[in-house]
């Protein structure tokens, strides 16, 4: 029995949002009485942080604290039309509605700020803290809170503002087959070190190395978390996960968790993680979001390193010791690929 | 078939109920007690996301009768934090960002009170064992295995972030 090392790499130029049917996303943004800033979406939150990304962006558009937004994504029936939360194209597709929706609503809450002051509206600037000031004469102001009391009771005037990302949707030509699927690329390079043990064709993933590149990262802690959880998933795909083991044959399903295969709190694996910020230009504040790229380049560059530590090219997934052991007896034995330079022994 | 009466304390509160008797207690919780903090996850004990303390051992409520809970002392998620502060552990899950759909923090945090409550200063593999009938879709479990080992080390005073 032998234990081989292999290092595995895969890069991705990863698509954010799909330009088929122009992919919409609406946002709607109100004030209510005392001065908060309600964000109505319908694409939802799965975990990955679109509410609290939605919130800064809206506060930054607004020019108010984060504390005085809040993001509702309740209720399709409800709330504005979204294509929805797939796609990689949350940060992107709900944060660019949601700048032109809290311009908006800006542009409304300057006027009533400006009726209130006397002045002009282009006069004035909010300061992010809750506050309208005269240019050069922060003294004079009036806090947002008394500007949206003054709409609705006073002025009779909303503080609202609609939003709509939609991009031109991109048709095939049909005689070159081109097409411009999507309107901006994330980016990541991974490495993978791992073992193979040629005797049970068992993989023990040791280390992972990665780069991405997702524009500006607007909330860094959540782009590390979701890095961190996507690259567990990537893992748990490449060596574990299937509901048909023996496709096309039904055999050996799993039936319930305790049959399904992944990877607990024991087994998770060191990642040492860089996070390269490119701000995009047709992204909300630069930032494109990570997505589904969290998990895609971990499968190739796992498969690469299996290939590289015992010269076993396993093209279906997962990767399980039967096939590896397969592969093995198919190739006579173990057949490592050149070591590269700082691949551990 | 008539319901049977239960009473049992539910975070320090006298609680009663009229459950059917193959009722199990975590749709007791939901339903008749109305405390949704212990989730539903699969029914069948192999998540771990419905985990409450009985009597301050960690069980599933999924799998536990309700009528079994008569008398008992249950603990929940849902009375973590009596008042404004968050317990230690839901404060280090939230600093750590130790959860992200959120589904499974509830028992997460369940299965390591009891833990905590056992063993003050766990070690790294200890809290992985205590965890290890909960699973967890988002996170990758890294997050939450150092959330609470931080959350044992603020209890401590021993604060390392
Ligand atoms: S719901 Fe009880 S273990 Fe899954
Ligand atoms: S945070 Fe989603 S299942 Fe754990």
């Amino acid at each position: 029995m032998t234990i081989h090392t292999g290092r595995g790499f895969a890069c991705i130029n990863y698509p954010i949002g799909m330009n088929l049917g122009g992919d919409p996303s609406q946002a709607l943004v109100h004030s209510t009485p005392d001065g908060k800033f309600m964000v109505t979406l319908s694409a939802i939150d799965l975990g990955q942080g679109m509410k609290s990304v939605c919130r800064q962006i809206a506060a930054e558009a607004l020019g108010v604290p984060i504390e005085d937004v809040y993001v509702d994504t309740a209720d399709s029936d409800t709330g504005p039309h979204d294509m929805g939360s797939f796609a990689s194209r949350g940060t992107h597709r709900m944060g660019n509605a949601v700048i032109r929706a809290s311009s908006e609503a800006r542009a409304q809450m300057m006027e009533a700020a400006a009726e209130e002051l006397e002045v002009s509206a282009a006069d004035l600037d909010t300061d992010g803290r809750g506050n309208i000031q005269v240019k050069g004469a922060p003294s004079k102001m009036i806090t947002v809170a008394d500007t949206a009391i003054a709409a609705q009771f006073k002025q009779g005037r909303t503080l609202s503002g609609r939003g709509i990302f939609l991009i031109e949707p991109s048709g095939v030509d049909w005689d070159t087959g081109e097409m411009s699927p999507v309107t901006t690329y994330a980016h990541a390079a991974l490495v993978i070190d791992l073992t193979v043990d040629d005797e049970t064709g068992e993989v023990e993933v040791k280390h992972i190395n990665s780069a991405y590149e997702v524009g500006r990262a607007l909330n860094p802690k959540l782009v590390e978390q979701q890095l961190i959880g996507g690259a567990w998933m990537g893992v748990s795909h490449a060596l574990y996960e299937t509901t048909e083991p023996y496709y096309p044959a039904r055999d050996h399903l799993p039936q319930d968790f305790n049959t399904y295969l992944m990877p607990g709190p024991g087994e998770t694996v060191p990642h040492d993680i860089a996070v390269l910020e490119r701000p995009a230009a047709d992204a909300p504040y630069g930032g494109k979001g990570p997505g589904e790229m969290c998990a895609n380049p971990v499968l190739p560059a796992i498969a690469n390193a299996v290939y590289n530590a015992v010269g076993v090219r396993v093209d279906k997934l997962p990767i399980t010791p039967e096939k590896i052991l397969r592969g093995l007896q198919a190739n006579g034995g173990a057949k490592p690929g050149p070591r590269q330079p700082g691949t551990p022994q | 078939m008539p319901k049977t009466p239960v009473t049992f304390t539910l975070n320090g509160a006298e609680t009663g109920i009229f459950v059917d008797p193959g009722l199990n207690l975590l749709e007791a919780l939901r339903r008749e007690a109305g405390d949704l903090s212990p989730k539903f996850g699969c029914g069948q004990g192999t998540c771990g996301a419905c985990t409450i303390l009985i009597n301050g051992e960690p069980h599933l409520s999924c799998l536990t009768l309700a009528v079994a809970a008569q008398d008992a002392d249950i603990s929940t998620t849902g009375g973590l934090a009596p008042g404004a502060d968050l317990h230690p552990l839901q404060q280090a899950f939230a600093d750590g960002f130790a959860a992200q759909c959120g589904f499974c923090t509830s028992g997460m945090l369940m299965a390591a009170k009891a833990l905590l409550d056992r063993n003050p200063r766990p070690t790294r593999d200890e809290v992985v064992e205590a965890i290890s009938g909960n699973l967890c879709r988002c996170t990758g479990y890294d997050p939450i295995v150092d959330a609470i080992l931080d959350a044992a080390a603020r209890v401590q005073g021993r604060v390392t972030a």
